[in-house]
């Protein structure tokens, strides 16, 4: 099924196969069982999720084991429309028992809600966009070598080999290096008659040089702008990330920002790497596109977003330059899927085009309430413990097609700053407000980068900031980046995105002096 | 929550077996069983709602060498007795796979068993809503009747932790832990307010007294005020106090201190220990045992991390004054980085606690206000600089003006740059300490009590046009 408006299909199952021991589990059995409970207790619409998700971790300090650890959870979750009212049950048994247990649990849960709403005199009512049934679908992500296939002393030793390199360069007191592995395993399906079964596999290497100046007591410190990714292990060792010229600048890069004067605070004209404006578009483009919270489901935690529903199709939301897809079907992506956490196909649409608000994020209760014709894929669940919420796709800002080069943009700047990496963040509960500081500050005069500069945050309004969007880079320029650690809903749940952008040229944004911030 | 369900896989069986199963050096080992029930709602009405299970076994080995001891880590959920062999095989694996770990120590010894060491885990259920649900469904129609939207989440867990180490230890801990957080907000969204409560079993919170305080706030705010970006005496609350120094005693290890890179750094080397943070008689402490915010009295460390040691594990747990009198008393050590900084070992505790002798409460403290921000909460607190602790972040759900000491209106929200060690400096009074929830870090710390606090020049750093 296609909707013209907000998708176009997904990109075909990669030919991997899903690990033996997922497959092994009873996971049609323990479905059939809770969704046949869920049905004999009146249930409108039922569906069953089993998941196995492991996370692994090792942290160094100067290039000695800091902390380790290996988790693997593994459960399952019932979720039911009844009577209107949402319930959720999850366990831990793997027993057909124990599964029908779980459904009559979610079934009086959907009681209970229904009982309360009852109590306060609403009328509101739970529906679910339609969504075909696809019976039996496999996918699995785009990877080389499972990370979980490498053996633990190659993770540790490599990530030891490359603190070694940056704690051997002068001026580095200190070298931090962890890294990050999950193996995510769904089993879904629903009393419409879709079964998918998935895996998908991301990492995230970090390491961070720390330079302390004894005398003065001052300190700093330079992180790996490497993105985190939806790749194998391969990402550490053929060569597409070129590890070594990254850790090879960074000492000097330390030094430099250790010797560089304090940001005078004003308005610049920015240009910003991907490797910063990835988190931008997260804070002040995602999130603020996502449905639910237009509409007030996160209102009490997330929050909700300046860009309401109302709004669709007029809203202007930056430079006419400015063009924002939503993508759950891009390779390597840390939202990428086959089939979302209510069985959606994935898919890719438009949120931005020529800089005006034309769609949002959904899911199948959210499109059906609103008048979508069809969910956009966007549910997701971190963990069996939790019932699905609207989560991001990888939302991204696309690069010109005959676009400028980094140094172009810089080029055409005439006093400036040029921001690469992320560090510190931080928006408003409406997407209005943001700051954000980075990894390195290049101060830009007449066209040419001349030092790097200290104390450096930036502050604006979104659609300002996005407003004052005067350029963006070409292809060359383009770089998926992503977190792993994207909160949302209550309970809290992370979730895994990225967001992929070129660079983009920013006028006259306003820059504060953190030092001047903290009144010193 | 105290309901109990035989079990075939009993977690102390199971770490009894685990613990024989070992063929490492030493071995430890956690269970933990936990059960939730939560409820949701937005817009007068119950969104989502859910109940959970979960198990989660951790096996800890350690494997000793010529160069040091090593440990190995591995946690699954789900473990029944037929997983165990495989998962302790794991973790010796990988406590052979690691180099020797930084914070090797002696596994702890020592202590009597808990008397509950073999007996069932303590469970939560929707049972623990049965008198606050309805009270909760007509709090949402007095909302509707009064012109108001409620948002809200009600939250209870209970973790159930048993550790057992091949040094003899055998102990259990149960942790309730509940949260409510009320949200009214007018129709047109213009106005919002916020109440939150730390609770251990929802018989001490009242929704029906929440919703009225909040109607009282939107009612504040039926006059605005729109101020400019500047230093303004503010009264913090006891949310947003605990926010800001939970943050702080995050920020408070001692290694990553005396190696230089923390706002808690000395000049010249060292830590900053013993030095006046505030003129005002601040007592910053943390208690396992403190009334009503009871935590475990024992490490229960699932990973070596910065400020934390698996080889701690069943560390007895002290009241701890961080701040003592305005001084900076201590910093968070392991046994390991008490070694490095000469600091006494002090591991983190699950609750934290500022005393300052105050005895108003806030609406005391508004009283004495001539003019002056009350706020309501902060929002969305990130780390700008880690050697001022600088903080950013905003206010959110009601920024009130206060004149003549009295609340005479609403103001817009700001975007802070402050650093809690900053404000303990130049706080200027403080109010009667009471329990409280820290809003933004509540999905990982909720046992606070905390008292008001007046800044006379709190930094909005500019205005945010968010509601």
């Amino acid at each position: 099924m296609r909707d013209a408006d907000h998708g176009r299909d997904a990109v075909p199952a990669t030919p991997r196969s899903v690990d033996e021991s997922f497959l092994a589990l009873p996971l049609r059995a323990l479905a059939d069982a809770a969704l046949a409970r869920a049905r004999a207790l009146g249930a409108d619409h039922a569906d069953f999720r089993m998941e196995r998700i492991r996370y692994a971790s090792w942290r160094l300090r100067d290039a000695k084991t800091a902390g380790s650890s290996d988790t693997t959870d593994l459960g399952y979750a019932v979720r039911v429309v009844h009577g209107g009212a949402w319930g959720f049950a999850s366990g831990v048994d793997l027993t057909m028992d124990a599964a029908a247990r779980v459904a009559a649990q979610a079934v009086a849960m959907a009681k209970l809600s229904a009982k309360v709403i009852d109590a306060a005199g609403s009328q509101e009512k739970v529906e679910l966009a339609d969504e075909p049934a696809y019976p039996d679908r496999t996918w699995v992500s785009s990877y080389g070598t499972d990370p979980f296939d490498v053996p633990d002393t190659e993770k540790s030793g490599l990530l030891a080999e490359w603190s070694g390199r940056l704690l051997a360069a002068p001026g580095v007191t200190h070298a931090d290096a962890s890294l990050l592995t999950v193996r995510e395993n769904k089993f879904y399906a629903d009393t419409a008659g879709t079964t998918t079964t998935q895996q998908r596999v991301r990492l995230h290497p970090e390491l961070t040089a720390v330079a302390v100046d004894d005398r003065t007591g001052e300190f700093d410190s330079m992180r790996t702008i490497a993105p985190p990714a939806g790749r194998g292990w391969e990402y550490l060792t053929d060569g597409r990330y070129d590890w070594d010229a990254e850790l090879a600048e960074m000492p000097e890069l330390l030094a430099e920002k250790m010797r560089a004067p304090s940001v005078r605070a004003g308005r610049y004209d920015l240009v910003v790497d991907p490797s910063n404006l990835w988190l931008t578009i997260h804070e002040s483009i995602g999130h603020a596109t996502e449905l639910d919270r237009a509409l007030g489901y996160e209102a009490a935690y997330a929050g909700t977003s300046f860009a309401t529903f109302d709004q669709l199709g007029t809203l202007k939301y930056g430079s006419e330059l400015m063009h924002v897809t939503g993508d759950r079907t891009a390779e390597h992506g840390l939202a990428t899927i086959g089939y979302d956490d209510e069985g959606v196909q994935a898919q890719s649409w438009d949120l931005v085009r020529d800089g005006v608000l034309v769609g949002y994020q959904l899911d199948r209760r959210i499109a059906k309430l609103t008048g979508f014709e069809r969910s956009n894929g966007c549910a997701y669940a971190d963990s069996p413990g939790h019932v699905p919420v609207q989560r991001m796709a990888n939302v991204s800002l696309r690069p010109a097609p005959d676009g400028p080069s980094t140094e172009e943009l810089i080029s055409g700047v005439e006093h400036g700053i040029y921001v690469v990496g992320d560090r510190s963040w931080s928006i408003d509960q409406q997407r209005y407000n943001f700051q954000f500081t980075g990894q390195r500050f290049f101060r830009i005069e007449h066209g040419r980068l001349a030092g790097q500069l200290r104390d450096v945050a930036y502050q604006a309004t979104t659609t300002d900031f996005w407003g004052s969007m005067a350029a963006v880079g070409g292809p060359q320029t383009y770089v998926l980046g992503g977190a792993f650690n994207c909160g949302k809903a209550q309970p809290g749940q992370v979730a895994s995105v990225s967001h992929g952008c070129p660079a983009a040229l920013f006028t006259a944004v306003n820059v504060l002096n953190t030092t001047q911030e903290a009144g010193r | 929550m105290s309901t109990r369900t035989p079990r075939t896989n009993a977690p102390h069986e199971i770490v009894e077996r685990a613990l024989a199963l070992s063929r490492a050096d030493g071995c430890v080992v956690i269970a933990d069983e936990t059960t939730t029930a939560n409820l949701r709602w937005a817009g007068n009405a119950l969104t989502t709602n859910g109940v959970t299970r979960g198990r989660r076994l951790t096996v800890i080995a350690t494997v000793n060498g010529k160069e040091g001891t090593a440990s190995g880590v591995v946690s699954r959920a789900a473990v029944t007795a037929e997983d165990l062999e495989a998962l302790v095989r794991a973790a010796e694996a990988a406590a052979r796979a690691a180099g020797p770990a930084e914070d090797a120590q002696p596994l702890v010894t020592g202590g009597a068993p808990s008397p509950g060491f073999t007996e069932p885990p303590a469970e939560t259920s929707p049972d623990v809503f049965a008198d606050f649900a309805p009270a909760l469904g007509e709090s949402f129609r007095r909302a509707r009747d009064g012109g108001r939207e409620l948002y809200g989440f009600a939250s209870h867990a209970v973790v159930s932790s048993y550790l057992g180490s091949s040094a003899g230890l055998r102990l259990r801990h149960d942790q309730p832990t509940g949260t409510l957080e009320l949200n009214a907000k007018s129709p047109d969204r213009t106005r919002s307010a916020w109440a939150g409560r730390a609770t251990r079993d929802f018989r001490d919170v009242d929704p029906l007294a929440m919703d009225a305080d909040l109607a009282r706030r939107l009612a504040w705010a039926e006059r605005r005020t729109e101020l400019p970006a500047g230093r303004y005496e503010t009264l913090l609350p006891p949310t947003a106090v605990a926010d800001l120094l939970v943050y702080q005693t995050w920020s408070s290890g001692a290694r990553d201190a005396a190696e230089g890179r923390t706002v808690f750094s000395a000049p010249g080397g060292g830590t900053r220990t013993g030095e006046k943070l505030s003129g005002l008689p601040l007592t910053l402490r943390s208690d396992p045992g403190a009334a009503g915010l009871e935590c475990a009295p024992f490490v229960l460390a699932h990973s070596s991390g910065d400020d934390a040691s698996v080889f701690d594990n069943g560390l007895p747990l002290e009241p701890t004054d961080w701040i003592r009198d305005g001084v900076l008393n201590q910093l968070v050590t392991t046994r390991h980085s008490a070694e490095l900084t000469g600091l006494p070992v002090a591991p983190a505790v699950d609750n934290l606690l500022l005393e300052a002798g105050g005895s108003k409460s806030l609406d005391e403290l508004v009283a004495g206000t001539e003019r002056g921000l009350l706020l309501t909460c902060l929002w969305y607190i990130r780390e700008v600089d880690p050697a001022t602790l600088l903080l950013t972040g905003l206010t959110r759900d009601g920024v009130y003006l206060v004149e003549g000491g009295e609340v005479v209106g609403e103001v817009n929200n700001f975007r802070f740059n402050e650093s809690p060690v900053d404000l303990l400096a130049r706080a200027s009074e403080a109010g009667r300490t009471e329990r409280t929830l820290p809003r933004e870090w509540s999905d990982y710390f909720t046992r606070a009590a905390m008292p008001a606090l007046r800044i006379p020049d709190f930094n909005m750093s500019s205005v945010s046009p968010g509601v």
